[in-house]
């Protein structure tokens, strides 16, 4: 295999030779990567608030999501291909559904963890059930609602590169062609990029998460 | 056809289980493998490389996680760890190894499977150890009990439950890597599913996938009675105390 006489790990002619198809494969990674988190946060929120609302849904809820999160990947993506077919579609499906569980966890453990002195003191000074979830649970629960994000953002990234068993894996396709060819450039080059596009949008949702909390600001401060 | 109809055919098809030549075949250079035409052969397979994967990453991570827990050092090291390796993606792990020296084959799968088991063991030894009560530590020391002697004695026991559930979310989460070996010419039930893509059998990949999720589901199960066998009844009966009051 290393009669190829020169197959660097690191290289910026690769880079600038297949800037194009890097780029493309790059921005369908970070496409995916946001519809999948912001389907599978539009479908968490009344999840969790129903859950919260009827405690008997919240063992099922619960009970449900803990065996799907069992299921690994690769084997979600080839039940869902043969009825969704080859494609976005079928990793899109499985990307929101792994998100879908951590984020519904954790706006759950939440909103649980809220004081009952502070619903005491809201109920006493006349909130509506309405106005007590969205100005008083909700901004309580963020930090755990963030750190849910964080977590479900890290992992769909990493996620979408299985997406390569269906052919549309992103930067997971860069991986697994530069094997098939024995390139090494592309497979580090690929794989660089998806630790970097971790991390910044972890970092992003952390600036997001301060945003959203002006007060935990001011009591660090 | 329907591609649940031809999942549950490959699934009743006997043939498919056993293989058509036993469960084992000689390779091109003489060496003794798994059959890929075999369900059986391939979960076997499949649960060798999450063992030695897991026995790898548990033979660095217990006395790393033991050693760092006892003199409460290196806590945010672990973090740290646990977070990169969640952020890197297992396929780039894969690639990268079977485009090494090491080849394509079990052998890079089993060692990058094997790296992405050790942060839940570390992460739970370390916390298990460093998380004992300092009171009960102090009282051991009262007692006379010497450095090792607390570390062995008092919080390695009090650390089980913790070890326990890491050691269940590392195996767990082995098994759901392996089959992604079959994307770099290694083994486990990851074939059945490549092979029904490769061939547009999605009876096949149907089938495949049920296995692997099964099997999943199965070792996650084992795995979690183990966990709860290795909690003290005491320990256990606070644990559910604690659950019905908080919900």
């Amino acid at each position: 295999m290393d009669a190829v006489p020169d197959n660097p790990w690191f290289s910026w002619d690769y880079l600038s030779r297949n800037s194009e198809e890097v780029l493309a494969q790059l921005t369908t990674h970070v496409s995916l990567t946001l519809q999948a988190l912001l389907i599978a946060l539009a479908i968490a929120f009344p999840l969790a608030i129903l859950a919260r609302r009827v405690p008997a849904l919240a063992g099922p809820i619960l009970g449900v999501s803990s065996v799907m999160y069992t299921i690994p990947s690769f084997a979600l993506f080839a039940l869902l291909a043969p009825f969704t077919g080859i494609g976005r579609t079928t990793v899109l499906i499985g990307l929101v559904m792994y998100a879908l569980l951590v984020l519904v966890r954790n706006i759950l453990l939440g909103l649980k963890g809220v004081d009952r002195d502070v619903v005491d003191a809201a109920t006493g000074v006349g909130y509506t059930p309405r106005r007590m979830l969205w100005e008083v649970e909700m901004p309580l629960a963020l930090p755990s609602i963030i750190a849910g994000a964080r977590i479900a953002a890290v992992s769909t990234v990493a996620l979408v590169t299985v997406g390569v068993v269906v052919g549309y894996g992103g930067l997971g396709q860069l991986m697994f062609r530069g094997l098939q060819s024995d390139y090494r450039a592309q497979i580090m080059t690929a794989t660089l990029l998806c630790v970097a596009l971790a991390l910044v949008l972890d970092l992003l949702i952390v600036v997001l998460g301060r945003a959203l909390q002006p007060w935990a600001r001011r009591r660090s401060a | 056809m329907n591609p649940i109809v031809e999942a549950w055919q490959y699934l009743a098809d006997p043939v498919n289980w056993t293989g058509e030549n036993g469960l084992f075949r000689t390779a091109f250079d003489g060496s003794l493998r798994f059959s890929q035409d075999s369900i059986l052969a391939l979960t076997i397979e499949h649960l060798y490389m999450t063992a030695a994967a897991v026995l790898i990453a548990a033979g660095i991570a217990l006395p790393v996680g033991i050693l760092l827990g006892h003199f409460r050092r290196g806590g945010e090291v672990t973090v740290v760890i646990s977070n990169i390796s969640r952020a890197l993606p297992t396929l780039a792990l894969l690639t990268l190894f079977a485009a090494s020296a090491i080849g394509f084959g079990n052998t890079a799968v089993i060692i990058a499977a094997a790296i992405f088991a050790f942060p839940p063991i570390l992460t739970n030894t370390y916390t298990g150890m460093a998380g004992v009560d300092a009171d009960v530590r102090d009282a051991a020391t009262g007692q006379g009990m010497s450095s090792l002697q607390v570390a062995t004695r008092v919080e390695l026991p009090l650390a089980v439950p913790l070890i326990a559930g890491g050691l269940r979310t590392s195996v767990v989460q082995t098994v759901a890597t392996v089959p992604l070996a079959a994307l770099v010419g290694g083994g486990g039930l990851g074939v059945i599913i490549n092979l029904g893509f490769a061939t547009t059998r999605y009876g096949q990949v149907l089938a495949g996938a049920i296995l692997v999720a099964g099997l999943s589901l199965l070792v996650d199960w084992g795995m979690a009675r183990l966990e709860r066998a290795a909690t003290p009844r005491a320990l256990r009966l606070i644990a559910e105390s604690e659950k019905v009051t908080a919900s």
